[in-house]
């Protein structure tokens, strides 16, 4: 069968991310590129660990952070992830404007929250916390602005597959890259949730 | 399959910008890597020439620390990792019984992100000036210096050391997902396993370096603040995410060319390899041991007693899988038919080379001794023997025993001997000494002694020694040159080789096996000609043959990358965004263009079967 192919729901494959070799081959590949990017995050909090108290003459995280402002961000992240399983189900059964229909969700839930962070960015800017304030400082906008930056990479990402693949129900070819979209998404997901008690949690009590 | 049929046949020039053919990759990594070697050769030698007497003044402090920063920091990123990636390009595909690697157009990438960065590095010498903060650019030393030699240093390495990462990602997943049917991983050849190995550990070793030249970056571009302690920064983070990649990184070079001894000692003994499961424990080990080990580096910088013990005792365990092999080699050539080629005498050249290298480091890794040989020429002559001594050794037999497969025609042995022989006894006369000039208590990485401290005899000898090896690299570049005549053309498996790479004609055809092999034992060509027509069975019958479409883009978005550089370099936005920019169109065009690649038609690859060429 040719992998560019629509498929119907009478040759569908119980996996059809892995039903070829390219897609087996990119599913695995995806999955040890993350755990090079969970080498990347921990470096970048093990640098924010050791940096986290050397806010000199500015506002520490105590006096910054707005716990209520970050809740709605992580709420609006955990929900993408959420969102973003639905999509990869409805991958699974053939249902391909379920799909396309759960990954806008996700990409307008990512843009929510990515919204919101630019905002909490401008507002500490405006506190006297800047990426050149401090050493917390940079430590800070580096640790959280790699992970705005992942979700930024992310909303390119699905916004081009999704416009690309808009007609063309689902493939062989396509599976992969809609699952490995999603293991992405997760994998954005679980860093923020380290994020918010790292930096957050442990900088209002810690 | 008609809507397959959009391959474009390339020549010359644009075929090499644009291939996805791990053959052509490998030569690729292996001219790229060979020209950053004499580079980086050549500046060993200027360093020796300026310390061959004492009080010289041919190469003096700046100029003399560009030198030697840019020695080391070539020589680990730009000539042993790429020709090791050559290798494992070249050959681990073959061994597997595999058509290509799991990811052909990542692989163009990554050769192409190292070749770019690598380029965008040396650059520096013209543009005010190469870096001279040591490959190791500890902060504060590479955070104040002014001029734009460390600003090349950090973007030039940043790219290739994504290229490199990418190259890990794929030899994992091509060893993986790609084995030939038989070819479990017990019976995987021992430089596919180290291949995989390294695979690993660059995987999880070097984005923490990736992370770091981030970090320095933003400290030198954007004015951040992780390594000024003025405010509040902290020198110590680039010390310990340096080493929590470089220590990880020496096994990353090492390791591979333990695989490469292990083919050769075994192919010319003519005996498979001793202690076979021993020796893939020993290398899983080592690269597992390799990640709790970065503190030796550190061991003077004052992290306390508890934290240098432990370090210590992991260092030293790390002896005892490493001696595992050393045994198995010396076992391995005992009572066999031994064969000196110049590759087996560059592997036994290797061993107590080595040994000698690990002798050392466990020496230096006791931390109350090393206090005394920190930072003075023991320690310079302790890495030598196991990079020159272990690596580059092995790199020399590897770059004979392969040479045939890839480059199609025999290097000349008379030559190869002369080469082993300068190179070897060079290379001793240059580090041995080495050993003494630091108990003497000669610093590293300084431009001059005074006379009448009994440092002068060795440092010339050193010199002398430095020569040799240049005189040695000079004749393997002559037998390469001469190797191009057809005299030296070579046959399917000139040296009676035991594993897949030996069992397809030369030229290697561009899908490797017409028909995927099946794989019937370890050292499976050895058990076809002992127990088999000693020809491979094949586990499918001959048809259709699918091939990826070569590509321009792997190019231009490396080429991105290098104009980006430029602009962070400079701080000029406007030329690092319009970099990032053709980065970022790349990736649009590969995501939006749909390219299946192309077949090879069942009726070619039969005719190419009866004519031997497949």
């Amino acid at each position: 069968m040719n992998a560019g192919e629509r498929l119907t729901d009478a040759n569908f494959p119980a996996h059809p991310e892995k039903a070829t070799l390219e897609g087996k081959n990119k599913f695995l590949g995806f999955w040890l590129f993350l755990g090079g990017e969970t080498v990347l995050f921990a470096t970048l909090f093990g640098t924010y660990l050791g940096l986290r108290n050397m806010h000199l003459d500015g506002p520490s995280g105590a006096e910054l952070f707005s716990l209520p402002l970050v809740f709605l961000a992580t709420m609006l992240l955990l929900t993408s992830s959420l969102t973003s399983v639905y999509a990869v189900l409805s991958l699974k059964q053939n249902k391909v404007r379920s799909l396309q229909g759960w990954f806008l969700v996700t990409l307008l839930l990512g843009l929510g929250f990515l919204g919101l962070e630019i905002y909490e960015f401008i507002h500490y800017v405006h506190e006297g916390h800047t990426f050149t304030s401090s050493a917390f400082g940079s430590a800070f906008y580096t640790l959280v602005g790699f992970h705005g930056a992942h979700v930024l990479f992310g909303i390119l990402w699905i916004t081009t597959l999704l416009a690309r693949n808009w007609n063309r129900g689902i493939t062989l070819s396509n599976a992969p890259k809609y699952y490995l979209f999603a293991l992405y998404w997760h994998f954005v997901d679980v860093v923020w949730v380290f994020i918010f008690t790292v930096v957050y949690l442990m900088g209002k009590v810690g | 399959m008609a809507t397959h049929e959009s391959h474009k046949k390339r020549s010359g020039l644009m075929d090499w910008l644009t291939t996805v053919d791990h053959k052509k990759i490998g030569i690729l990594y292996l001219l790229a890597g060979g020209f950053f070697f004499l580079i980086g050769g050549l500046e060993a030698v200027l360093m020796r020439i300026q310390l061959m007497e004492p009080d010289s003044k041919i190469f003096t402090g700046e100029l003399y620390n560009q030198l030697l920063t840019m020695h080391g920091t070539t020589m680990i990123f730009l000539a042993a990792m790429p020709i090791i990636f050559g290798f494992m390009n070249a050959i681990v595909p073959l061994q597997l019984g595999a058509r290509d690697v799991a990811f052909p157009y990542v692989n163009a990438v990554g050769f192409w992100l190292f070749f770019f960065g690598g380029v965008l590095l040396n650059l520096s010498w013209f543009l005010g000036g190469a870096p001279e903060a040591g490959w190791t650019a500890y902060a504060p030393l590479s955070t104040v210096a002014e001029d734009t030699g460390v600003d090349f240093y950090v973007l030039g390495l940043q790219i290739a050391g994504a290229g490199t990462l990418a190259g890990g990602i794929n030899f994992l997943v091509t060893i993986i997902n790609m084995r030939a049917p038989g070819m479990t991983f017990m019976r995987m050849p021992l430089f596919t396993w180290a291949s995989f190995v390294t695979s690993g550990l660059i995987l999880f070793a070097f984005p923490a370096l990736t992370v770091g030249f981030f970090l320095l970056m933003f400290e030198r571009v954007f004015d951040a603040n992780f390594f000024n302690p003025d405010m509040g920064g902290n020198i110590l983070i680039w010390e310990h995410i340096f080493w929590i990649f470089g220590h990880p990184e020496v096994y990353i070079l090492i390791l591979p060319a333990f695989g490469i001894i292990s083919e050769v000692i075994s192919t010319f003994s003519n005996k498979r390899l001793f202690g076979y499961s021993a020796m893939v424990f020993a290398t899983v080990l080592i690269g597992f041991l390799g990640f709790m080990v970065w503190v030796h580096h550190m061991f003077t910088v004052g992290l306390g007693p508890v934290a240098n013990s432990i370090f210590a005792v992991a260092t030293m365990a790390i002896a005892i899988p490493t001696g595992v092999k050393i045994f198995n080699w010396i076992f391995t050539m005992w009572g066999g038919q031994i064969r000196f080629s110049t590759a087996m005498l560059f592997a036994v050249g290797f061993v107590p080379t080595f040994v000698m290298g690990g002798v050392t480091g466990v020496m230096l890794s006791v931390p109350a001794a090393d206090y005394q040989y920190h930072d003075s020429y023991f320690v310079v002559a302790h890495f030598h023997y196991v990079i020159v001594g272990g690596l580059i050794l092995g790199l020399f037999s590897g770059l004979y025993y392969w040479y045939p497969r890839m480059f199609n025609r025999v290097l000349n042995e008379t030559l190869g001997k002369w080469n082993f022989w300068l190179f070897f006894i060079g290379f001793h006369l240059t580090f041995f000494p080495q050993h003494w000039l630091g108990l003497m208590g000669m610093p590293r990485r300084v431009y001059t002694y005074m006379s009448g401290q009994d440092l002068d005899g060795a440092n010339f000898v050193s010199t002398i020694g430095a020569i040799l090896m240049g005189a040695g690299t000079i004749v393997l570049l002559i037998n390469i040159i001469i190797s191009a005549s057809s005299k030296y053309a070579t046959t399917k498996d000139p040296w009676d080789g035991r594993t897949l790479e030996w069992a397809m004609p030369v030229p290697t055809p561009e899908y490797n096996f017409a028909q995927t092999p099946l794989v019937r034992g370890l050292d499976a060509l050895y058990v076809e000609k002992t127990a088999g027509n000693g020809d491979m069975t094949p586990a499918e019958p001959v048809g259709e043959i699918h091939m990826p479409n070569g590509s321009i883009l792997p190019f231009i978005l490396s080429l991105g990358m290098f104009i980006s550089g430029f602009g962070f370099i400079y701080s000029n936005w406007y030329v690092a965004g319009a970099g990032l920019g053709l980065v970022l169109i790349t990736m649009f065009l590969r995501s939006i263009i749909d390219d299946h690649g192309y077949h090879i038609h069942k009726e070619e690859v039969e005719a190419d079967i009866k004519g031997g060429r497949a």
